[in-house]
């Protein structure tokens, strides 16, 4: 087991540096560094730039400067912000519970109601839950997820008011977990909705083929009734495909989250994602890239151990 | 033999009233950005004074005029054209770079596996939402980079498709006949492999159009794709950001909104049915 988690950490940490070196590379290739905006104020004779670029440690290579630069990460210092000068390290701390919050509440949901439907629609093909199912998948996988989250904005929130239009809390409400939850069940919706789809449909199928299996039918032959042999042995059997689908989707539903963090003016790391891209905030662009990266890397790294207790044909090894 | 084949998947595809529709879909949707403007006097830049700005839908501006008085069904289907090109174009890209990479991972395995593959891994577990919007900031937002970035980190999908296809084709007898006549590697791969790994690819080529529709669209309402003054279906419903237009003028976002589902729901459909035609399993 010990064994197994270090050789997946090995493999995860090479994609990590990869990712984040092409990274680097490219924010330092880009047009409009911090030399650029100083130099663009006209307030700096050339020595001052130069002098500037040596303070800022942009004379040295790119290679040396990205090990700089992640021996810096090691420490928890991402760098000062071009747009605010406050400390990203900072700046982005404060963003990850919202974040974390919406991308899990969305995956949870997803995955509470994408599972059961795909067990009940393989299980009673045809079925008014069947149908429930197929419509769902079709919404999710063909409504873009902002059209969707400005169409329940429009009639959820401002037409019926049932719901707030943005934000996380109410102004001055506190931070009552009830008013959260309140202004989280619009965009967790929008985020979840993009990936139920995937999982009712791969519960779906995988719940069927281990129907047709041999044990399925001793498990019958055995007397045992319907819900047993379905929850008890061919639903744990077919976990397998289900916990790869939701390990596939984990990248897609980040990346979805950032436009509807953007709708909903939710502070996560999306929005200060986009914040920063319009200002051309470079470190702060960097920060956020990094951490979802680590959060990616990790989240599979979770799902590859849960993938390796559910099935006991992987070894540990 | 092959003609009566390919009759046969096309006899399957076509009563399959899902794909049939999607192409009826896409068809008159490209019809209609493309002929539409042609027929009608349309100028999606220029602002009408005599309407105003963000005129209500009247006779002579169907959809009304947005906020700074230009005609929202000439935007409509001029973004349409943008929207569509991006997604197409952007496709190829994919194909042309993923094709080669996932032939040379399957036919030579070794160390170009082992790369491409780990590297294919890498692109499909990092969400390419964020680093295509770290590639618009470093390139700026354009009708170009948008196509381009898409396009480019599209290839994993397509590139392990006809990977996983080639592994299969090179044990074949037919393949070692021909290395057997002293056929080069080269003429090999071009006449034997690449024809026999490229068709369920097509599936997926019609779902990475929709894809690719779908992320320009994100990027251009989140305002880092098209930029005005060209239009896309995203960058018309960027306006919609605004909470005014949201509630009080729903006749600008709901059309290029229903527009981009229109368009996805038929190249998905279309893609579902050329695969459901290809697989020998079903009728």
């Amino acid at each position: 087991m010990f064994k197994y988690v270090i050789k997946r950490l090995l493999y995860a940490i090479p994609v990590f540096l990869g990712i984040t070196f092409v990274i680097y590379l490219l924010i330092n290739l880009a047009p409009g560094g911090p030399l650029a905006i100083l130099a663009s104020s006209g307030e700096m004779s050339q020595a001052d730039l130069e002098a500037m670029r040596i303070t800022l440690g942009l004379d040295k290579p790119i290679v040396v400067r990205y090990f700089l630069w992640l021996a810096d990460l090691f420490h928890g210092d991402l760098g000062v912000s071009y747009r605010t000068s406050q400390d990203v390290a900072m700046m982005i701390s404060q963003r990850i519970l919202p974040s974390l919050t919406l991308t899990g509440v969305g995956i949870l949901g997803s995955i509470i109601i994408g599972v059961p439907l795909g067990i009940i629609s393989a299980y009673k093909p045809n079925s008014i839950w069947d149908q429930i199912s197929t419509f769902i998948s079709f919404i999710g996988a063909s409504v873009p997820s902002f059209f969707l989250s400005l169409l329940m904005i429009y009639v959820l929130a401002v037409k019926l008011k049932l719901f707030p239009t943005s934000g996380m809390y109410s102004s001055g409400g506190g931070e009552d977990i009830l008013d959260i939850l309140h202004h989280l069940a619009l965009p967790a919706f929008a985020c979840g909705i993009q990936t139920i789809g995937n999982y009712i449909k791969q519960t779906k199928s995988s719940v069927l083929e281990v129907l047709n299996e041999e044990y399925i039918k001793t498990a019958r032959s055995k007397g045992l009734t319907n819900t047993v042999i379905v929850l008890k042995h061919a639903f744990r059997n077919a976990l397998i495909p289900i916990v790869t689908t939701i390990s596939l989707s984990i990248p897609f539903l980040i990346g979805g989250a950032v436009v509807v963090e953007q709708i909903f003016a939710w502070p996560g790391l999306g929005s200060l994602m986009i914040i920063s891209i319009t200002s051309r905030d470079y470190p702060v662009i960097m920060g956020v890239a990094v951490l979802i990266c680590a959060v990616v890397l990790i989240a599979n790294l979770i799902l590859d151990l849960i993938y390796a207790a559910l099935d006991p044909r992987i070894e540990f090894k | 033999m092959k003609k009566i084949l390919e009759n046969q998947t096309l006899r399957k595809f076509l009563r399959n009233k899902k794909a049939v529709f999607g192409v009826i879909v896409v068809a008159l949707l490209v019809l209609a950005v493309l002929l539409i403007p042609l027929f009608m006097d349309l100028d999606p830049y220029t602002t009408d004074r005599t309407a105003g700005f963000n005129a209500r839908p009247s006779s002579s501006h169907i959809l009304g005029t947005d906020d700074v008085g230009r005609d929202l069904l000439a935007r409509l289907l001029y973004g349409g054209r943008v929207s569509l090109f991006v997604g197409i174009t952007s496709t190829i890209i994919s194909v042309l770079i993923g094709i080669p990479l996932g032939l040379i991972a399957g036919y030579f395995r070794g160390k170009a596996e082992s790369v491409i593959m780990r590297v294919a891994d890498a692109f499909m577990s990092f969400p390419s939402m964020v680093l295509i919007l770290v590639l618009v900031a470093v390139f700026g937002p354009s009708i170009l980079t948008v196509t381009v970035v898409i396009g480019i980190l599209g290839w994993t999908a397509i590139a392990k498709l006809i990977y996983g296809n080639v592994l299969s084709i090179r044990e074949q007898e037919y393949i070692q006949a021909a290395r057997a006549i002293g056929m080069k590697t080269g003429p090999i791969l071009l006449t034997e492999v690449l024809p026999n790994a490229i068709p369920p690819v097509w599936a997926n080529i019609s779902f990475r159009v929709a894809g690719a529709i779908l992320t320009e669209s994100s990027l251009s309402f989140l305002g880092m794709g098209v930029q005005t003054p060209q239009a896309s279906w995203g960058n018309i419903i960027y306006a919609a950001q605004n909470l005014l237009v949201l509630t009080a003028r729903p006749w600008v976002w709901i059309p290029p909104g229903l527009c981009i589902i229109l368009v996805v729901v038929g190249f998905n459909f279309i893609g579902e049915g050329v695969r459901d035609a290809l697989d020998p399993k079903t009728k």
